[in-house]
């Protein structure tokens, strides 16, 4: 009993650890930036509350919602592959919703059409699956961890490519933007975009939370799973579309964004010390958001005026992680 | 007649084409079905479909009169238990958490362990000698300790039927035995039916209600083991060519040496086991006699022996046998007595062993012998 409990503490001290460090992160990325902002100025100026309420509290937002996503679709397609070093980028599946994105604006903006921000999330979601459907079609017949890895890193270069060559080719004033987007970054934010990713987020989340007891039978491998009732198949159907759900919402906002997603739930579990889904949602989650909003806040303050790349930063704190993981497994 | 646990005409195999056909088991309630079969044979195929982890390919299988197919996933769960080969795969979990897994039919939406849930899983550690180790990392423990717990979980699962591939085989015989009494004892007090493959024919022999013979394209022989086990039989289900299983006693021998006998070993009373198995380690082919069918001696020394000299049980020894004896022993070199003393019944040794003294045979060469 006594275990129990001092289980139960650790948890919530976790979980008051990471909405503490969201609360401090998210209250940091408002204040600092490239302009100077004290409380006083919102009342008087008006110049200074348009950058806080119409630039930063919307970026701000977005980093936390889409960085838990992120961060969520790691830990779903880690659980899926039972491979500790999957995630939406290493799997190409970020890279395929990149490009599908790409070629539709490109197309559509050349004939000057509109595009909102649910047909940018559906075109990333076609993306996604495509790239998804490749790489169950290579796990499929090789069911190997590094093979696995190494496929999706292959098609994530052939979309990346694509992108690329659609976008140098169409220069367009506002296709130059896009530039930016495909190479990773929650800059230009609306609230209007925020609306849209935190509906689709929300209900993505609820769902993979409600699927917590089943994919927890999942995590001991499919003959178990299927032993205790779990309609396998269903399950797996399930996690692909979530997973892809979430990678397009993120891929149509902040494009390609490298290492979050393998990264943190390796760091959420070393701090809860459980891999229990119906924990590490929601802690994948919040953890997400911590890293993300510490990740654009050196993002965007490191070398001011000019905005690093996101996954530069991700990057340089996710990578080592990933490493130690890998190697840690040799052992 | 209506059985517990039955199969009707059921076909196993993969992707529609049938491995196994035909195959027609029955089970009272409270027994335990052992599976034996050469390697490759289909004994997983058969427990992974009865489990329902691979579609039947014909035939219905009833667990209490009801067809397994069409139970929910859920009540499958709460009516079988699996402990299979696969690893069970857990990320930073204790045994205890390990064991708490098989409660996941009795958990709610979210799969929250209730305090009933928590005492089944310590019921269950403490049945299987495992709550010493519960706050260790599953992954971490021995395999015999895995084993354990893999049982538990399935004990706390609280099924009507247990299916288990293989459960002993990276046990060591502590484990085994060890493993196998907790099986029986389950049967025998809470009417749990096991269905199990084994290797160990020594063990599937003693604890097996049933047995079940896979090999080819249909089941050789279902029965109980007092059935099965008929001399030859084991032989004949393993094509063994080289080396020799004796069905009674469940000894197996490595195979006899080649060639014309050089030894003569004058046994009986299970003196000449250890000798039969020097010679065959060394190579030296031999004869012996003169054995009583019911020796201990003497079905190692058929598995063994280039000839051996037998004499029908609680009979005296005829003197033709004698005579047979002492012709074989002129052939050989060397005689090797493993007796002490002789018994009424027995002269014909004692004067066998008179008759090589005197013609200079005896020696304890090429063994120290006790004599």
């Amino acid at each position: 009993m006594d275990r129990i409990q001092k289980r139960k503490q650790r948890y919530i001290v976790s979980c008051v650890v990471l909405v503490a460090g969201v609360a401090v992160l998210f209250a940091l990325n408002i204040c600092i930036g490239s302009v100077k902002f004290h409380f006083s100025d919102i009342a008087c100026n008006q110049t200074m509350r348009r950058i806080v309420w119409d630039i930063r509290m919307p970026r701000a937002t977005a980093v936390l919602i889409l960085g838990g996503a992120l961060a969520l679709t790691g830990y779903l397609l880690q659980t899926f592959f039972h491979n500790p070093i999957a995630g939406p980028f290493v799997l190409g599946i970020s890279s395929g919703a990149k490009m599908v994105v790409a070629l539709v604006m490109v197309f559509l903006l050349g004939k000057a059409i509109h595009v909102s921000s649910m047909a940018m999330i559906l075109a990333a979601f076609i993306g996604a699956m495509m790239s998804m459907g490749f790489v169950l079609l290579v796990s499929r017949r090789i069911n190997n961890m590094s093979m696995l890895v190494i496929s999706g890193v292959m098609i994530g270069y052939i979309c990346s490519a694509v992108t690329e060559l659609v976008v140098t080719f169409a220069d367009d004033a506002d296709i130059v933007n896009l530039h930016n987007w495909s190479q990773g970054s929650f800059s230009g934010m609306t609230w209007e975009n925020v609306k849209v990713m935190a509906f689709v987020v929300a209900i993505t989340f609820v769902v993979i939370f409600l699927l917590s007891k089943p994919l927890s039978a999942y995590q001991l491998g499919e003959t178990y799973a299927k032993n205790m009732g779990v309609n396998v198949r269903l399950l797996r159907v399930w996690l692909v579309l979530l997973s892809s759900i979430l990678s397009a919402c993120i891929v149509a906002f902040a494009g390609p964004i490298s290492f979050v997603g393998i990264a943190v739930p390796h760091l959420v579990k070393k701090l809860f010390g459980t891999a229990e889904p119906i924990w590490m949602i929601p802690a994948c989650f919040l953890g997400g958001s911590v890293f993300c909003l510490f990740c654009d806040l050196l993002a965007r303050t490191l070398l001011a005026p000019t905005e690093l790349s996101i996954s530069t930063v991700t990057a340089v704190f996710g990578a080592p992680i990933v490493l130690a993981v890998m190697i840690k497994r040799r052992k | 007649m209506e059985y517990y646990f039955q199969t009707k005409q059921m076909s196993v195999g993969y992707q529609g084409t049938p491995l196994i056909r035909d195959i027609t088991i029955h089970l009272d309630k409270g027994e335990i079905l052992t599976l034996i079969g050469p390697n490759g044979s289909g004994k997983s195929t058969i427990l992974k479909s009865i489990a329902r982890q691979l579609h039947l390919i014909d035939g219905v299988v009833y667990l209490d009169k009801k067809d397994l197919a069409g139970l929910s996933g859920v009540e499958l769960s709460r009516s079988m238990a699996v402990v299979f080969t696969e690893k069970l795969q857990t990320e930073m979990m204790t045994c205890a958490d390990a064991v708490a897994t098989g409660r996941y039919p009795y958990t709610g939406r979210f799969g929250i362990l209730s305090r009933e849930d928590r005492q089944a899983v310590n019921e269950a550690m403490e049945l299987v000698h495992v709550t010493e180790i519960k706050n260790q990392d599953f992954t971490k423990v021995s395999d015999g300790q895995r084993q354990r717990v893999m049982l538990a979980r399935a004990i706390c699962q609280e099924p009507e039927i247990l299916i288990l591939d293989e459960p002993t085989s990276f046990l060591d015989i502590k484990y085994k035995l060890e493993f196998l009494s907790i099986l029986q004892e389950l049967c025998r007090k809470k009417r749990l039916t096991v269905i199990m493959s084994l290797h160990e024919l020594e063990l599937a022999q003693r604890i097996s209600d049933r047995v079940l013979c896979v090999k080819g394209e249909y089941v050789e022989c279902f029965g109980t083991p007092e059935n099965v086990f008929q001399p030859g039989y084991i032989q004949s289900l393993f094509d063994i060519e080289i080396g020799r299983f004796d069905e009674a006693n469940s000894q197996m021998e490595l195979q006899a040496a080649q060639g014309t006998p050089e030894v003569f070993v004058i046994a009986g009373g299970g003196t000449g086991k250890s000798v039969y198995r020097r010679l065959q380690r060394d190579k030296i082919p031999f004869v012996t006699g003169i054995l009583f069918e019911n020796d201990l001696d003497y079905p190692v020394a058929l598995a063994l022996a280039a000839e051996v000299v037998a004499a029908e049980a609680f009979e005296p020894i005829p003197k033709e046998l004698f005579e047979e004896a002492k012709k074989k022993l002129d052939e050989c070199k060397q005689v090797i007595c493993c007796r002490e003393k002789f018994g009424l019944l027995d002269k014909a040794n004692e004067e066998l062993l008179a008759y090589a003294e005197e013609a200079g045979k005896v020696g304890n060469f090429p063994y120290e012998m006790k004599k």
